[in-house]
């Protein structure tokens, strides 16, 4: 029977043909380059050839003065950048969200167009706006806080050191609040109202209501906007270049690791470009963004309790 | 619902909270817009009051029609952004399917595979990828654009597509083959059809980011023939930085088709969103 069912399943061609282009595609632009460029990482040009030199062009990034200073400069910038995020957006984002859900509030639609609005604009826009709004020479932002009194506060925030970091984190906030408030917005429609009704018998209502019952139900959506976040913000590039340049101005205060590999790979008016470097620049950021994607994956998706309705 | 989810201070409270960052998200697109149908005077005298009679002024978009050639900027990222969104869908579509309807050896090993692309990005193999450009002399090219694009779409494509998928009624299908149809067939004339909704939602998915991308054509296609309006945008606004009235018109003229676009779909996008596609 055996030898006569065999021949009846021959290779299914199909299967291959309906894999083939994208499985095609995605290895030879996307999987193959990356292994490339991990690579790249661990040779150098010398006299035209490409040798290989190990972990040498990473010793250069973390200990010669001329890489490692930028390099460590870009990692800090880019963890404030990150902790910005995390404070600003999901705080704000879990409140849009729980009152757009509250039941039989009128207009929500709106709300909900309205707020995405920045999140579909292309970072060049958003860059550029902000940068006219909060320029001292159009007087747009001194003059709004002249309405709250508080014109006396007003600095141009993008051309000081210690502010521009965190003033393009915030535009960033701004720009990407309406993707964790939808996806939390989501979570809380999916509780079902027996969940809170049996809450309401038991005398839950109210704040403590979304602290003990909604909060803990939404923390896996939490989750995903965390690490959704920190892979964003650590491939983070244009919004940097738009408003303030590949040399990431004022004096390197708001360069990131994405504006970092764009001038070590590309090269910027006196750096000449160099490819090995670029390439130890992104392995350095892949291993980030895989570090912080294992993070999530076995150590807090596991412990998140995944509540099936 | 109880009575105290419904008081009204709380839902006054609630609508000014929301109208307070209704007002903060849509501002600087208003400012925009609005100052740039001013004269120079108006834009600096009174940047936050519309446009009167005596301010208004056309100028802006008059420099920035003669200028810059943004209607062929348009047209590529237009070409750019179909072209991507047809293959992402297509190939998409293909592999969720032989994913989510056969079982064969590797499938899940396949899927994750596939589901990589999801979260690491792929601009970090920038640096292959131009030598790979390079190399096939694609360099300021579109294709090497939509390429790049429909390998970078792909990933979340199949995994949301083949979720929708599992969905599709087996014994639709099987009627199907009990009928003699090619397998092929099933999946064009049967599966396609019932999908269609989600392939929307994945369409503005993969559509958004696309169209707003700086770092592949500033890299892969810089050249004057093949720049995308978000880098022509970029540049004009670089190199236009003390004319106002053609910054602003070109940053209002980079809004509004997205804009419009996006009061289209909106209904689409946020309901692929709260329908739990992603996850």
């Amino acid at each position: 029977m055996a030898a006569e069912i065999r021949p009846k399943r021959p290779f299914r061609w199909h299967i291959a043909v309906f894999l083939a282009p994208a499985v095609l595609v995605y290895t030879a632009i996307m999987i193959l380059p990356l292994a490339g460029t991990l690579q790249l990482s661990l040779f150098r040009n010398i006299e035209q050839h490409q040798v290989f030199v190990g972990l040498d062009n990473f010793r250069t990034l973390f200990g010669d003065p001329n890489w490692s200073v930028n390099f460590w400069n870009a990692l800090r910038n880019n963890v404030w950048f990150f902790i910005i995020h995390m404070l600003v957006q999901n705080p704000i984002g879990v409140l849009l969200a729980a009152l757009l859900s509250s039941p039989r509030l009128r207009f929500s639609a709106f709300y909900r167009t309205a707020i995405f609005v920045p999140t579909i604009l292309s970072f060049v826009i958003v860059g550029f706006a902000w940068k006219l709004i909060l320029s001292p020479l159009w007087g747009v932002a001194p003059h709004l806080m002249d309405f709250v009194g508080l014109k006396s506060l007003f600095t141009p925030w993008l051309g000081k050191e210690q502010y521009a970091l965190t003033a393009l984190s915030l535009v960033s906030v701004w720009q990407f609040i309406g993707i964790p408030m939808m996806l939390i917005y989501a979570a809380l429609l999916s509780i079902p109202d027996e969940v809170l009704e049996a809450a309401e018998c038991d005398g839950i209502t109210g704040m403590s209501q979304f602290w003990k019952i909604k909060l803990p139900l939404i923390l896996p959506s939490i989750g995903i906007i965390s690490i959704l976040t920190f892979v964003g913000n650590f491939n983070a590039f244009d919004l940097i270049y738009t408003a303030q340049g590949a040399l990431a101005g004022p004096n390197y205060s708001t360069d990131i690791l994405g504006t970092f590999l764009y001038r070590a790979f590309f090269g910027f008016q006196l750096q000449v470009g160099d490819p090995n470097m670029g390439a130890t620049i992104a392995t350095i950021m892949f291993l980030i963004i895989l570090g912080g994607v294992c993070v999530y994956l076995f150590l807090i998706q596991t412990r998140l309790r995944r509540y099936q309705f | 619902m109880s009575i105290a989810t419904r008081s009204l201070p709380r839902t006054i409270g609630a609508h000014a909270i929301l109208l307070t960052y209704t007002a903060i998200a849509l501002f600087p697109v208003i400012l925009v817009i609005m100052n740039s149908f001013k004269s120079r005077a108006g834009i600096f005298g009174a940047p936050l009051t519309p446009p009167t009679p005596k301010t208004f002024d056309l100028i802006g978009y008059t420099t920035v029609i003669g200028q810059g050639d943004f209607f062929h900027y348009f047209q590529n990222s237009l070409v750019v952004t179909v072209g991507s969104l047809f293959f992402v869908l297509l190939f998409g579509a293909m592999a969720a399917f032989a994913l989510s309807e056969y079982r064969f050896r590797g499938n899940t090993l396949m899927g994750l595979y596939l589901a990589l692309g999801i979260m690491i990005p792929i601009r970090l193999a920038t640096v292959a990828i131009l030598q790979l450009m390079v190399a096939s002399g694609l360099v300021n090219t579109l294709t090497a654009l939509i390429l790049v694009y429909t390998a970078q779409g792909l990933p979340l494509a199949v995994f949301i597509l083949s979720e929708f998928m599992k969905q599709v009624s087996d014994d639709l299908k099987n009627a199907g083959r009990i009928d003699g149809l090619s397998e092929y067939t099933i999946f064009f004339r049967l599966v396609v059809p019932l999908v269609r909704p989600s392939m929307a939602t994945v369409a503005v998915f993969t559509m958004i980011p696309i169209w707003n991308d700086l770092w592949f054509p500033l890299i892969l296609a810089p050249s004057e023939e093949t720049k995308t309006v978000t880098l022509g945008a970029q540049l004009f606004l670089g190199q236009f930085v003390t004319n106002w009235n053609a910054i602003l018109a070109a940053l209002s003229l980079a809004i509004l088709p997205v804009l419009i676009l996006y009061v289209i779909f909106s209904r689409q996008l946020i309901r692929g969103i709260t329908s739990g596609a992603v996850k």
